[in-house]
């Protein structure tokens, strides 16, 4: 039987001689995925199966392109699908003898988001060259910062459903190691029918914030609600746009096992993984690979792989072989980013040639987890209401919208909100923004309800209608289908005895 | 004093600017110059005679015919570090410093020659050959020296520049032009200028842009200036100098230009001379030339004291480790996919890559990769490079603590000898010669201080010889009198070259040293 809900320990619940590489996206069967690891996958004593239990442990690099008009080190542009080797500047193509200038927006961003996870901002950081040759790398070296990153030992919180009910949410908690501030590389396409590579350098240069999240989670539902959490606060605190299908979010998977006790088991890396989704499957697989193999007597190389979203399974990447040393030394040409506060703040100083951390801390806006207490506590909702609105782009506005036309209580509205025109969205793949059905709409639809004018039934037939956009009042809707409710008794009774009587007569 | 007639009419920008270029034609053997940008100096030479006639010259520098040391960007004239890789390779964009002259008014005549990205102390290693010392072919130097046979031809016992600036400082040195630029990262400035005779200036670190400086050691190079004499050498400074938004390096303030006073009393002076600085293989000849100065400022009442630089020794070591490391780093651009030369190797991207930095990069350019890329190595990174940034810090805190002590400026010898022949210079490679010639240099740029080369005296081969002054962090107006003072006192002739004789005779017949301020 699968793992559901245990203590975290994962088991062998399949039958052995399964293949390993099968088209199966995952061990477990499908609908909820119910793997309830507690926060550090702690293990459960061998169960009845009489088979040793495995810690899986997953930590997460994430790079999160900075939302900003220039790039890190440049003044080029900074812009999604341009014609290729259109925002190039003479330092990004690393024509000899130009130098990095610090962009100031990135620093904001990467403060912004380090005081957001809880960081200690670094007031002294450090600038380095991470060395190794690649095309789409053009001075043959990217600068980051190795040695003293901007921001580190925070941490972020999320929630994880566990069990089938929604209503089962269970906080975590993982570890920031650090945000680093570095240079994103250019994009280079292989055309094998020709042989040989194109390299678009736009990209090159553009900021990135790399935020490393400790080992503390151990499984793919807490990779991808962690991913989630963090792509909302970025989103929120407008450091990142974190779209990851234009590549604004990259997250690379460390993935290990081991048996409870035990050191930690070699780890892989998994990389290549373009949504949240393929997230979860690309670890859970990942994990799941390693406990075979590891079963079957084989080891795990310390390699990098990727995950093939079609095949639903990592594979390892032919030219990350071998370990790479990359001769980290510091840059040279960037002295040491000071950051001050209120304290430390000099008092002659260009305002606009500093960075203070308070100033930026009090201008911090309200972070995801602030705003879900702040829905709950004002509208009664429950949690797991809360959450499903911030989830949604642009949702938790439209219910606060609809609530501001309707005299409704925010109880009811929400399940309106949430469970049919969340559902109809779903279905026909559109995002809040593209509703047919505006929340002025959808107020006045529940107006009608609220004063008894119909029933709740008719209601959900008039949002289907509603839905098709023609342009139609729901009051309209109404009298077009005949769907008010008869609140005159008299011609309620003569209705009913008309029934009986017709009854009768059969 | 050209400036001055420049100004009075006597000769205009565009005479001189076609003086220049023919005289450069004239001494082609000298082989100072890799571009000569002939069309767009005589534009800019109309230029600022228009400007002359109309009575607003931008300045001391307008009309005055310049070059660079071709490791500059150039906005549209060949810029080669004198490597196969940039062969060819045209920049979109002006170095800072030259962008600075250019709006001055100066005449940009052509890009001097250098060791392969100014990898060298002698300029003999770039791909357009060796440059040759002007003095070379000197009244003086002729007539000290014996031909070892009678088959032995004159033309082989010419002598070398010095370097890596050679080009320039052979520019400066034989008129072809009044100011160059160079750049000096271990002395690539001072050292072509003593043995040149000209006045060689190495700026503080931080004090002007290096934007647009093809790099070496990005922790110490700068740009360095050549001129005939201390004034000129003070005049371009004042052009350049200054913060540069697109050089993080360069400090933010503001940067006053000064002119020199004519200093008459130095007894409130206080000269140091670093004991360590006795170098061996310091010739009789310098050593004696050192004492002889020291007592120049002893007797004219300066305050004369012997100090202590302990960790002198270590610098070449120490050098080697953080250059080698730096320039692995530098070259790594170097792959011939956006720019410079590119290999017709396409099996694939890392052989394209292999076979173009082969074909590209001289042994020495590649020798120093290899290097450093060892010293960067994860397992030596502590031993090496850490270690070496460690020592250098001591070996500037020698510096501050000698000037905490009371000494205004130090000074010591440039070089060890007079210019060698080639024919000798070349007996050992360019590393053991770097590691020779750099001792009496380098160590102000491991500590970021403004130093100066002052041509004092002829050897007995009739050949330059200069003498060095350190100074304190940003004080060049204090260096540069004291330099100025002493190059008064000196009296260094001038060059005696047939070539020059020919061209200049209107302009200078009774100068006795020409400068442009």
């Amino acid at each position: 039987m699968a793992a559901r809900g245990c203590g975290g320990a994962w088991r062998r619940g399949w039958q052995r001689g399964r293949a390993l590489s099968g088209p199966a996206p995952g061990p477990f069967p499908r609908g909820r995925r119910a793997v309830a690891c507690n926060a550090r996958g702690g293990a459960v004593p061998a169960g009845k199966s009489g088979l040793a239990s495995w810690v899986p442990v997953v930590g997460l690099e994430i790079h999160a392109q900075i939302s900003s008009n220039s790039k890190l080190f440049s003044g080029s542009q900074v812009q999604f699908a341009a014609p290729p080797n259109s925002l190039v500047s003479f330092f990004d193509a690393s024509l000899p003898g130009t130098l990095p200038v610090l962009n100031r927006r990135c620093v904001e961003a990467a403060v912004m988001t380090g005081l957001a996870l809880n960081c200690s901002i670094n007031k002294k950081s450090l600038f380095d060259r991470k060395h190794y040759f690649y095309a789409d790398l053009p001075a043959g070296y990217q600068i980051t910062q190795q040695r003293v990153p901007l921001a580190v030992n925070g941490s972020l919180s999320y929630s994880l459903c566990t069990g089938n009910k929604m209503s089962q949410m269970v906080k975590k908690t993982v570890r920031i190691k650090q945000i680093q501030l570095e240079q994103d590389s250019g994009k280079s396409l292989h055309d094998d029918t020709r042989s040989q590579t194109l390299v678009d350098l736009n990209r090159a240069g553009v900021g990135l914030m790399e935020v490393v999240m400790e080992p503390d989670m151990c499984c793919g539902d807490e990779a991808a609600a962690a991913v989630r959490e963090l792509q909302l606060i970025l989103q929120t605190l407008g450091s990142s746009q974190a779209v990851m299908a234009e590549g604004q979010l990259r997250v690379d998977a460390n993935v290990s096992v081991h048996h409870p006790g035990e050191p930690y088991g070699v780890r892989t890396e998994v990389k290549n993984i373009n949504s949240i989704r393929f997230l979860a499957k690309a670890v859970d697989y990942e994990i799941q690979r390693q406990i075979e193999e590891l079963e079957n007597g084989g080891t795990i190389l310390n390699e990098t792989r990727a995950f093939d979203s079609k095949l639903g399974c990592t594979v390892p990447m032919r030219d990350k072989e071998g370990k790479q040393d990359y001769r980290f030394m510091p840059e040279p040409n960037l002295p040491p980013l000071i950051l001050y506060d209120a304290k430390s703040l000099p008092a002659n100083m260009n305002h606009q040639q500093v960075i203070n951390i308070d100033w930026i801390h009090e201008r911090l806006p309200d972070l995801p987890s602030v705003k879900r207490e702040k829905l709950v506590e004002q509208y009664g909702i429950l949690p797991e209401h809360s959450f499903a609105l911030l989830n949604e782009d642009g949702l938790a506005e439209f219910y606060e919208n609809v609530l501001k036309q309707t005299r409704m209580k925010p109880k009811r509205v929400i399940g309106w909100v949430l469970n049919d025109l969340l559902s109809y969205l779903k279905q026909h793949s559109l995002t809040v923004k593209e509703s047919p059905v505006s929340s002025f709409l959808l107020a006045d639809l529940l107006n009608l309800l609220e004063k008894k004018e119909i029933s709740s039934t008719a209601a959900k037939q008039v949002l289907a209608e509603l839905w098709k956009g023609e342009g139609k009042t729901p009051l309209e809707i109404v009298k077009e289908q005949k769907l008010q409710l008869l609140q005159d008794q008299k011609e309620l009774e003569q209705i009913c005895q008309a029934v009986i009587d017709r009854q009768e007569n059969e | 004093q050209v400036s001055a007639a420049l100004k009075e009419g006597r000769v205009t920008p565009t005479e001189l600017c076609q003086q220049c270029l023919s005289l450069i034609k004239s001494t082609k053997f000298l082989n100072a110059y890799i571009t000569i940008a002939e069309e767009t100096a005589l534009k800019q030479a109309e230029a600022s005679e228009e400007r002359y006639k109309r009575g607003q010259p931008l300045g001391i520098l307008d009309g005055i015919p310049i070059a660079v040391k071709d490791n500059f960007n150039t906005a549209g004239i060949e810029t080669t570090c004198a490597s196969n890789m940039l062969r060819g390779y045209i920049s979109p964009y002006n170095a800072t410093v030259v962008q600075k002259l250019l709006d001055q008014g100066a005449v940009l005549l052509g890009k001097t020659n250098l060791d392969e990205f100014a990898m060298g102390s002698g300029s003999t290693d770039g791909v357009f050959g060796p440059v040759r010392n002007p003095w070379s072919y000197s009244r003086q130097y002729k007539e000290k020296s014996v031909p070892k046979s009678h088959s032995e031809d004159k033309e082989s016992n010419w002598v070398i520049t010095g370097g890596s600036s050679g080009g320039s400082a052979a520019a400066v040195s034989s008129f072809t032009c009044f100011a160059a630029l160079g750049s000096d990262t271990g002395g690539s400035t001072r050292n072509p200028a003593a043995h040149c005779g000209v006045v060689g200036l190495k700026p503080t670190y931080g004090l002007i842009s290096r934007h647009g400086l093809i790099p070496l050691v990005n922790s110490m190079d700068v740009p360095g200036i050549l001129t005939r004499c201390v004034d000129d050498a003070a005049v371009v400074l004042g052009s350049l100098a200054g913060h540069d938004p697109k050089d993080s390096t360069t400090i933010q303030d503001n940067f006053k230009p000064f002119e020199l006073p004519n200093l008459t009393d130095v007894s409130k002076l206080s000269i140091g001379i670093p004991k360590e600085y006795r170098a061996p293989g310091l010739s009789g000849e310098i050593l004696t030339l050192w004492s002889k100065a020291a007592d120049l400022f002893q007797n004219a009442g300066a305050k004369v004291v012997e100090v202590s630089l302990p960790h002198t020794r270590y610098s070449i070591v120490c050098y080697h480790v953080l250059c080698t490391a730096e320039v692995a780093s530098n070259m790594a651009r170097f792959d011939g996919l956006e720019y410079g030369h590119r290999s017709d190797m396409n099996e694939s991207t890392e052989s394209m890559y292999a076979a173009t930095r082969r074909e590209g990069f001289n042994d020495v350019v590649r020798g120093r990769i290899l290097s450093g890329n060892y010293f960067l190595l994860k397992q030596n990174y502590e031993k090496y490079f850490v270690k070496a940034q460690k020592v250098r810090r001591l070996i500037a805190n020698d510096f501050v603590k000698v000037f905490r002590s009371g000494v205004d400026v130090l000074l010591t010898p440039t070089t060890l000898s007079d210019a060698a022949p080639y024919k000798e210079f070349i007996k050992e490679d360019n590393r053991t010669r770097s590691a020779q010639n750099d001792i009496l240099t380098q160590a102000a740029n491991m500590a970021g201080l403004p130093a100066i080369n002052v041509p004092t005296a002829l050897s007995e081969r009739g050949l330059p010889v200069g003498l060095q002054f350190i100074g304190r962090s940003f004080q060049e107006q204090q260096l540069l009198t004291v330099a100025k003072w002493f190059e008064k006192q000196v009296q260094f002739p001038m060059i005696q070259l047939e070539e020059i004789k020919r061209h200049y005779h209107d302009v200078f017949q009774h100068e006795k040293s020409a400068s442009f301020s």
